[in-house]
């Protein structure tokens, strides 16, 4: 591991200086943030994150680590843990797809170190982006090459991706979020501001190393969830080779607004398959208005892979991939719901 | 320096050998926690340069500890590595098998993607720290032995003190919910089906 400047800000007030310094422009020592630190150790360890210099935030954890439900936003802390906002009972009541989709992923021990905020920040896990002694990784060494194009790409998406990369984001509480339509807080050295969720990670295009649209020194302090009438009737399903403790082959985050069987909103984001968390759009348009039966889950799940592009390993995601959404359509239609 | 002798006042062969890695390498001082001199549990801090040894202070096993380390140390090279605390395994060093786990605030941590540093200032528990004082095993550790929950022994540390931190959680109610709980610690002897039955003997015994 390179060495690197520990930095541990004792108030709100001095990581807000830390911040400024840390977008100090061209003599800026290359500033890593950590909270869990479950991704960032991982990869210094790795040799594919190098900081010169480390911010631990641990200061903000108290303010921005709560949970808590209002009338219009359930706010989710970026410092609270995963485990934590998995099991609590307003989330598991009236967010289901959130308590889900955090309690399916990793391990018990991971999610009792990892925080919300740096989840939905976590790295692609292709494996060539983690393997330094690849020399070609767009997203590791911008200009280098993609090595995953001709090599094992069982892992990787079939849809955002670019011929400059085609890493698959591994993440599945964004689904969530997206789903869910949430908006980020974040804070950086200008003050405070607000991005949809759906804005905040970029598609690979040419700068697969660009992944976010966070601006220099901003960090991410919480999400805010929307109260509205689909989020008790909302699941996440996700299909791994292993049952448990395994990154998602695909996975789908569905919320559905139901008159009868009629729909009145459904929400489809897609996992594992696509290069960032993918919202299936045109499937939700199908749905809306229709009666849901297992023929037009059928539908709407083709049509949200309609334009994936296999690999030359993975071409089976895309069968999966639309299992998985037939699979939550249909189970989120079923569901018992108590909007209590 | 010294080396820790058993109740019986006997020099243990592991306890010799890592005594003697140890010597001369760390400034290694313990007193007991509510002895020591206070510290602010949160310093603004900053080490001064890149890669130079620092001092730090962990509290481990209800000591408070004093060490010098690589800024770059994970809380389980300062365990192993400082403290002489090998109880925690070096698995994957990548939180992906779970040999390393540990309690940290009572609950269960992964001590190879901790920052030594980082983890002032938080409570961490090896197995070292689990039984009584008087040396009678933890309920986790005797259920380990009653149903022959390992093989090679190299993954039980972690299982163990995961088992601690699943029946304090609550999710070990069925076998099915332990299996999925305890997913983040591999074993490689596969004893998995004595570390289910385990489990729930032991959380019987805490009444959880």
């Amino acid at each position: 591991m390179q060495p690197f400047q520990y930095v541990r800000p004792a108030s709100t007030l001095d990581v807000l200086a830390s911040l400024r310094s840390a977008a100090g422009g061209g003599q800026r020592p290359d500033t890593a943030f950590l909270a869990g630190g479950t991704t960032l150790m991982d990869l210094m360890k790795l040799g594919v994150m190098q900081p010169a210099r480390l911010i631990d935030l641990t200061a903000l954890a108290n303010d921005h680590g709560r949970i808590r439900l209002g009338s219009k936003h359930l706010l989710l802390g970026a410092f609270a843990k995963m485990a934590d906002a998995a099991a609590h009972p307003d989330v598991r009541k009236h967010y289901p797809v959130v308590a889900q989709s955090l309690s399916l992923a990793a391990s018990a021990q991971l999610r009792n170190m990892a925080s919300l905020g740096g989840n939905v920040l976590q790295r692609t896990r292709c494996a060539y982006f983690r393997d330094p002694s690849w020399a070609a990784c767009n997203k590791r060494t911008p200009g280098s090459g993609c090595a995953a194009a001709a090599g094992a790409n069982r892992q990787h998406a079939v849809l955002g991706t670019s011929e400059q990369c085609i890493a698959a984001y591994p993440g599945d509480f964004a689904q969530a979020l997206l789903a869910l339509d949430a908006s980020v807080s974040l804070l950086g050295p200008k003050g405070p501001r607000t991005l949809l969720f759906r804005e905040l990670h970029r598609l690979p295009q040419d700068t697969p190393h660009r992944e976010t649209r966070l601006q220099e020194g901003e960090i991410i302090t919480g999400f805010l969830l929307p109260v509205a009438p689909w989020t008790h009737r909302s699941l996440y399903v996700k299909i791994r080779d292993r049952q448990s403790y395994e990154f998602a082959v695909a996975s789908a985050a569905v919320a559905l607004d139901l008159d009868g069987l009629r729909v009145r909103q459904a929400r489809i984001a897609l996992g594992g398959v696509a290069s960032v968390p993918w919202r299936a759009d045109e499937a939700e348009d199908l749905l809306r208005g229709k009666i849901l039966d297992a023929g037009l889950a059928a539908q709407a799940a083709r049509l949200a892979f309609s334009k994936a592009v296999a690999q030359s390993h993975n071409a089976f995601k895309i069968r999966v991939g639309q299992a998985a959404v037939v699979r939550a359509l249909m189970q989120a239609a079923r569901m018992e719901v108590d909007h209590g | 320096m010294a080396i820790k002798q058993n109740a019986g006042g006997q020099v243990t062969r592991r306890r010799f050998i890592v005594g003697s890695a140890q010597g001369g390498a760390v400034a290694l001082m313990s007193s007991r926690a509510g002895q020591a001199q206070a510290n602010p549990v949160v310093p603004t801090s900053m080490t001064e340069q890149p890669g130079a040894a620092v001092a730090m202070t962990l509290h481990v096993n209800g000591r408070k500890q004093l060490l010098q380390a690589d800024p770059r140390a994970s809380l389980l090279d300062a365990l192993r590595e400082s403290l002489g605390l090998t109880g925690a395994k070096k698995g994957c060093d990548h939180g992906q098998c779970g040999a390393c786990t540990v309690l940290v605030d009572g609950r269960r941590e992964l001590s190879c993607l901790n920052l030594a540093l980082a983890a002032q200032g938080r409570e961490v528990v090896t197995i070292e720290g689990l039984a009584a004082p008087d040396g009678s095993l933890h309920p986790v550790q005797q259920a380990f032995i009653d149903h022959d929950a390992f093989q090679c022994g190299y993954c039980t540390p972690g299982q163990i003190l995961s088992a601690v931190g699943c029946i304090q959680e609550g999710h070990a109610t069925t076998a099915e919910d332990v299996r999925e709980t305890m997913s983040g610690n591999l074993c490689r002897c596969a004893a998995y089906p004595n570390i289910v039955a385990a489990v729930l003997q032991a959380r019987e015994k805490m009444g959880a």
